[in-house]
């Protein structure tokens, strides 16, 4: 499936649980509603983490892809209620 | 009983019992939320992960904190806190350790601490736990709990919703911010009132408890962790020490030298990127772990410490297998040829 172009990339690769995902909140406080942050990870936990924090902070979770030890995370960023 | 909404931060460490005391806070007392986790770099899910360790089905163990986020629809705030302010503490526990490396009482009034600013920048009324009392037998004894939340600097502002029927009063109950009664009063280790809550409340998906999440009180962990501390001439620890620490084999083989020999192909991923500022072994022409060594070694360790990194390869059979070593300020690599031991006896005592 073809992922969205992103608006911001964030590479946290060689860190691990939860790391990426404390910088995935950082990066995402600074963007604007609805554009697409790619975090490209080297954790295999990203596969879970990050869905589980797209549901906790209610921004969209677009599906991560694995390239060998690389994996990529696509999320778009919540509307304001 | 006034009407303002009580604002209540969390320390969320995504088991049962914190989980239960979000759902109390939120749901049953109504106040505002802020549910915060800390990192201490001591999870024992990110040192799995590190070392390439998965479950038995194949999949990596998830962050509990984040799974209990998503179950219960609330964010929780991963906040970092492995500075070198909280690895001081660890190193230098004023109320020592408890049965390995894990200075729980310290360890929890400097979490309690930042828990504190944290609460006064946002302007909270108290701060919330999944603590139960007598559940732990050290941090969660009554005597203990007051002693923490005086050194925390939280007294009358620290509530225990799974046990505050069985402690004083909170500032939050006493002023009418939050109803008492609706409080609970479980104490001990059983979990079956836990769980039985969990139904009522429809919390579906929650861990079960596995001994605890903090790699301070793993006993191995813990001989590493004083090895490092007894060799130094002050007792301060820095994080990529604690990383390695946790990655693969550890030997002393001397007073002022440390090897290190991974254990797995993360293990020796892990080793590689910590390759600058020490010497890094590997045999050569025959597969085998990526060792690293630390300290002033001598010719002699240099020979021992290959010794052993051939013992761990594929060549261990061979009459002698030749290390490539490489690193120690010096550029390009040396080969030297060495007997593999024959044994792992042989260097038993070498083992931390």
């Amino acid at each position: 499936m073809e992922r969205p172009a992103p608006d911001r990339t964030l590479d946290t690769s060689g860190k691990y649980c939860p790391v990426p995902i404390i910088e995935t909140a950082k990066a995402v406080k600074a963007m604007g509603p609805g554009e697409v942050l790619l975090v490209i990870a080297t954790d295999p936990g990203i596969e879970t983490d990050m869905p589980a924090w797209c549901k906790s902070t209610r921004h969209e979770y677009l599906g991560t892809d694995r390239d060998g030890r690389v994996f990529r995370s696509w999320v778009r960023t919540r509307h304001p209620a | 009983m006034t009407t303002r909404k009580a604002k209540a931060l969390g320390l969320i460490s995504g088991g049962l019992d914190s989980m239960l005391s979000l759902k109390i806070v939120r749901d049953v007392l109504g106040c505002e939320v802020r549910a915060v986790t800390f990192y201490t770099g001591f999870c024992i899910t990110e040192t799995q992960r590190r070392a390439g360790r998965t479950r038995a089905d194949g999949t990596v163990k998830p962050n509990e904190a984040l799974q209990a986020g998503a179950e219960l629809e609330t964010e929780v705030e991963l906040v970092d806190i492995s500075d070198q302010g909280y690895l001081d503490v660890i190193a230098n526990p004023k109320f020592g350790y408890g049965a390995n490396a894990n200075p729980c009482i310290d360890c929890r009034i400097d979490m309690f601490q930042r828990a504190k600013s944290l609460l006064e920048e946002w302007g909270g009324d108290f701060v919330f736990t999944g603590e139960v009392l007598g559940q732990r037998p050290k941090s969660q004894r009554r005597h203990t709990m007051a002693l923490i939340e005086k050194n925390a600097g939280l007294q009358g502002r620290l509530l225990r919703p799974l046990s505050a029927q069985l402690l004083p009063p909170t500032l939050a109950e006493k002023e009418g911010l939050i109803d008492r009664s609706k409080l609970l009063k479980i104490s001990g280790r059983g979990r079956r009132e836990q769980i039985a809550l969990a139904q009522e409340m429809g919390i579906a998906n929650f861990p079960q408890p596995a001994g605890g999440c903090c790699y301070l009180t793993d006993e191995s962990f813990a001989r590493k962790f004083f090895d490092v501390l007894d060799h130094k001439p002050e007792r301060k620890i820095a994080r990529e020490e604690i990383v390695l620490l946790a990655t693969g084999r550890h030997f002393r083989i001397s007073d002022k030298v440390k090897l290190v020999v991974g254990r797995t192909e993360g293990e020796n991923f892990q080793l590689d990127r910590f390759a600058e500022g020490r010497y890094r072994l590997e045999a050569a022409g025959v597969n085998g772990p990526i060792a690293l060594v630390e300290g002033e070694p001598s010719w002699e360790d240099m020979v021992t410490a290959s010794r052993i990194v051939a013992r761990y390869g594929k060549g261990k059979d061979l009459p002698q297998v030749t290390v490539s070593w490489r690193g120690g300020g010096a550029d390009g690599e040396d080969l030297v040829p060495v007997e593999p031991f024959r044994d792992d006896e042989s260097f038993a005592q070498l083992r931390i």
